[in-house]
């Protein structure tokens, strides 16, 4: 195993169209679990697809190690790459067994009976489906075939395990449980492991990396936390995590992490001059006397808290968390403890 | 680790490359021979001959009218089958839709042979029920009539099928909207499902029209006893004199046929532009309309139909089989299976038929398989610019009438093979290369639709496992195709095993097919042999549509021909 570097990676799939993925530069560590974030159509899929074999960049190149995976010119079929992949509709052989599927990886590599058997005992038993060996695909539930669809990844110790959105079909229940099975999965195995998903909780749920793209473009690779309260541009801000940006006059220095005060004196100022975008968090919002004042827009109850959202004196949003209730219309005085300037 | 330019796509190098060669040998080739042997024959004045002879027009018209007159009929019997299973509440409709797609099934020479057999003053059927006409009354049906209504009857189920599944096709919530718009059923039926199915309507009748144009077992069955010539029946009648001027005729009258089904094929695509049948969500969900007490008229009219295009001719056809001669009265005394014993033990020549025309079919069904797999592969999965025209180009020698098909072919391998220096010609390789390029559609459409409803990712999965080309081929795509597949392959052999046009052409001593055994024992005079074979032909196809009507379930859409 060795680590997996994209290189100025671009794709485009007409001639001289819009790049579905353009000038991505990325290394993940050895043993690293790598978040693909980004909404549909950012070109998430496409970088996945292309680490796989499936696509060929039409730019730049792929390294596992010291090894080319693939550039412009040449590259090494998917057959013979060792990685595996979680595919968002499963892709269970619907005629084979749960006991064929899984072995079938070996079977190829030409592994003994004997051999098989074992390994695909072992991988079953880590997804807890060895009462289900000889059903077929189609007798098993969603969460059932993508455990199915894991012990397939488990079963050849492959290099890189790519997953590309693989709880986009389960229910909310489900996907919870399967969280877990992907966390021990990774801590077992070890492996690389490329998570594709356009859900930003699921991102930093999982992953050790979360990278972050949009429209083709890589915007911010950083360890969840960090992405979470440093993000980079307003695009990365309003993907990840809660909150709203609010557009200030810019003030004189350049600190980033921005106090009560320092978000008082921004927002006193007019806004005439160069303006910042500001990152304010929901639970930095708090209900004060000597606030400023705004006034409610809705209220959403999610049961331990209320979800305000409040529109500032010059028309802008805000959200907030509040444990008392309040009335669409009312005009409360709030004190921001925190902001981050993008 | 092997390294390739191999650009991300999951085709093995030599599968473009083969899908070419494929589709020039069995599509481009031929019909590019035809092309040029037509064009320097009409260079050298051979078009001016040809316009100058009026047996040339006297086919040309004959052949338009009995195919305009049996594209009418056609429409009239298909049109009001599929109008009244479609939107009415008939009961009986699987069996009434299945026994009223058997005649377009029925080879055409033996849907004549019944006929024959059902009606004149030799009808063995009429003279056991003592009906028979006065003998030396002409027997109506050789005549220009006689063909344009077996023409109706044959292609009728062609109108059927693509007036229904335009009907199919209709969104429900239109009717429903114009339900409560408050329009009665008769409004509703009048002023928005017959205009929007109107393009079915006509879709169905150029192809009835173009099949009518290359009908050959009919009017060769029909028309050569009474000299009355259509272009298929001239150009086999050329051969039959065969001329130094043959090539260069029989090239030019191909090319006419060619151009009529060309123009009929062209009307079916301009009014079926843009409509996918394959996103028919709501099969049979039409609204149906209630018949009331005229229910029992429609079923009785509808039986009656039935009974006389189907049920009739083929009684006439087992009771011509049993009878011991032609014209002898048939009773419980007289009947006899000698004729079934003759076809079956004695007589060399149907013996030889049946082994060429099953040993042919069976090599054509599944030698053309192997090649439709990879080719419908390399249809559903290339991103190849060449697909569209690929595609185009294997349909091609399936929609023109087979005899243009078979002059093709005759005019390729009439020299020796360039290089090898071998003839195929007379012998039996020249018909199953012929068989191939004919059917070549007929195997590739399932398998293409198989291929459509693969999931991608199964196979990509298999590409990450490890698996190769042919490792895939073998465990995940062929297994999956299966039920198409085997769907292909009895579609392909039912249609070979009945097929007359281009063996006529073709065969030589030793090479005859079951259609020109057929056809030649009603030439010499062997009726009752002639409907002996007839009826085992009819018992095969019958047995072969039942098969793949069980297997319809597991059949993507679109497979079974008969059903939409």
């Amino acid at each position: 195993m060795a680590k997996l570097i994209l290189n100025r990676l671009s794709k485009s799939f007409e001639m001289g169209g819009r790049p579905a993925v353009n000038d991505v530069s990325l290394t993940v560590r050895e043993g690293g679990f790598l978040a693909l974030l980004g909404p549909s159509g950012c070109g998430k899929t496409t970088v996945l697809r292309m680490i796989a074999g499936f696509e060929q960049p039409t730019d730049g190149s792929i390294l596992l190690g010291e090894r080319v995976l693939a550039d412009a010119g040449e590259m090494v079929p998917p057959e013979h790459r060792n990685m595996a992949m979680v595919f968002q509709s499963y892709a269970l052989w619907p005629h084979m067994s749960v006991t064929e599927n899984v072995g079938y990886p070996l079977k190829v590599r030409g592994v003994s009976r004997e051999k098989r058997q074992r390994k695909v005992a072992e991988a079953l038993a880590a997804v807890r489906l060895e009462s289900y060996a000889n059903r077929r695909p189609a007798d098993l539930s969603g969460g059932q075939r993508q455990r199915v669809a894991l012990a397939r990844c488990l079963v050849t110790e492959p290099d890189v395990v790519l997953l590309d959105e693989p709880l986009a079909n389960l229910d909310r229940h489900l996907r919870q449980e399967m969280e877990e099975t992907f966390r021990e999965f990774h801590a077992r195995s070890g492996a690389t492991m490329i998570y594709v998903t356009h859900d930003q909780a699921e991102a930093m749920a999982l992953a050790t990396d979360v990278a972050v793209m949009s429209e083709g473009r890589l915007l911010q690779v950083a360890t969840p936390e960090e992405i979470y309260a440093r993000p980079e541009g307003r695009l990365v801000g309003g993907l990840v995590g809660q909150g709203a940006v609010l557009s200030l006059a810019s003030p004189h220095d350049d600190k980033r992490l921005l106090d009560w005060p320092a978000m008082q004196a921004m927002l006193a100022k007019s806004r005439s001059g160069p303006a910042a975008d500001v990152l304010v968090r929901p639970q930095d919002v708090e209900v004060v006397p000597n606030g400023i004042p705004a006034t409610v827009l809705s209220v959403l109850f999610e049961g331990e808290r209320y979800a305000l959202r409040l529109a500032l004196p010059d028309g802008q949003t805000l959200r907030a968390f509040s444990r008392q209730p309040a009335k669409a219309g009312d005009v409360l005085e709030v004190a921001i403890h925190s902001a981050w300037r993008l | 680790m092997t390294r390739a330019s191999h650009r991300g796509n999951s085709q093995p190098r030599w599968l473009f490359p083969f899908v070419i060669t494929v589709i020039f040998f069995l599509s481009v080739l031929p019909l590019g021979r035809l092309a040029v042997t037509g064009i320097a024959s009409a260079m050298q004045g051979g078009a001016r001959q040809m316009l100058g002879d009026p047996g040339v027009w006297q086919a040309a018209y004959n052949t338009l009218f009995t195919s305009f007159f049996g594209m009418i009929a056609a429409v009239l019997l298909g049109g009001g089958f599929a109008l009244l299973l479609t939107l009415f509440d008939i009961r009986g409709k699987t069996a009434l839709g299945f026994l009223f797609m058997l005649p377009t099934m029925i080879p055409p020479q033996v849907t004549a042979l019944s006929w024959i057999g059902m009606t004149g003053p030799s009808s063995t059927l009429l003279k056991a029920i003592g009906l028979a006409p006065p003998l030396g009354s002409p027997q109506p049906l050789y005549s220009i009539g006689g063909i344009a209504l077996l023409y109706g009857v044959q292609n009728a189920p062609l109108v059927y099928l693509s007036l229904r599944a335009g009907l199919l096709a209709l969104p429900r919530d239109g009717v429903e909207a114009a339900r409560l718009a408050g329009a009665s059923s008769w409004q509703v039926l009048r002023d928005v499902i017959l205009p929007l199915s109107l393009p079915g309507l006509a879709a169905g009748a150029a192809i009835a029209f173009v099949s009518c144009v290359g009908n050959f077992g009919i009017p060769a069955i029909l028309g050569i006893p009474a000299s009355i010539y259509t272009l298929p029946t001239l150009i086999y009648s050329k051969f039959a004199s065969f001329g130094p001027g043959t090539f260069g005729d029989v090239s030019l009258l191909s090319a006419l046929i060619a151009i009529l089904s060309i123009a009929g094929l062209a009307v079916e695509e301009r009014v079926l532009r843009g409509r996918d049948y394959r996103v028919i969500g709501l099969s049979g969900q039409v609204a149906v309309f209630r018949l009331g007490s005229w229910r029992r008229m429609a079923e009785l009219g509808l039986w009656l139909t039935i009974f006389v295009i189907l049920f009739m001719p083929l009684t006439a056809l087992v009771a011509s089989s049993l009878a011991p001669a032609y014209g002898v009265p048939l009773s419980t005394s007289t009947a006899t299976l000698h004729a079934y014993r003759e076809i079956l033990f004695r007589q060399a020549v149907t013996r030889t038929a049946f082994t060429n025309s099953i040993g042919l079919s069976l090599g054509t069904a599944f030698g053309l398989l192997v090649v439709t797999v990879l080719t419908g592969y390399f249809l559903v999965r290339g991103k190849s610019r060449f697909t569209r025209v690929i595609s185009a180009l294997a349909e091609i020698p399936y929609a023109l009438p087979g005899i243009v098909l078979a002059v093709a072919f005759i005019l390729l391998f009439a020299a020796p093979i360039p290089i090898i220096g071998v003839s195929i010609y007379g012998t039996i390789w020249i018909i199953l290369i012929a068989y191939f390029s004919s059917f070549f559609a007929v195997s590739l459409k399932p398998v293409v639709s198989a291929f459509r409803q693969v999931d991608p990712s199964l196979e990509e999965a298999a590409r990450l496992a490890g698996a190769g080309f042919g490792r895939r081929l073998r465990d995940i795509l062929v297994p999956l195709v299966a039920p198409a597949a085997g769907a292909s392959v009895i579609l392909v052999f039912l249609i070979a095993c009945n097929e007359l046009t281009i063996s006529a052409l073709l065969w030589s001593a030793g090479t005859q097919t079951l259609g020109v055994a057929i056809y030649n024992l009603d030439d010499s005079g062997s009726f009752n042999l002639a409907s002996a074979l007839s009826v085992l032909v009819v018992v095969m196809v019958v047995a072969m549509m039942i098969v793949l009507e069980l297997m319809a379930k597991r059949l993507p859409k679109g497979v079974v021909p008969w059903r939409s």
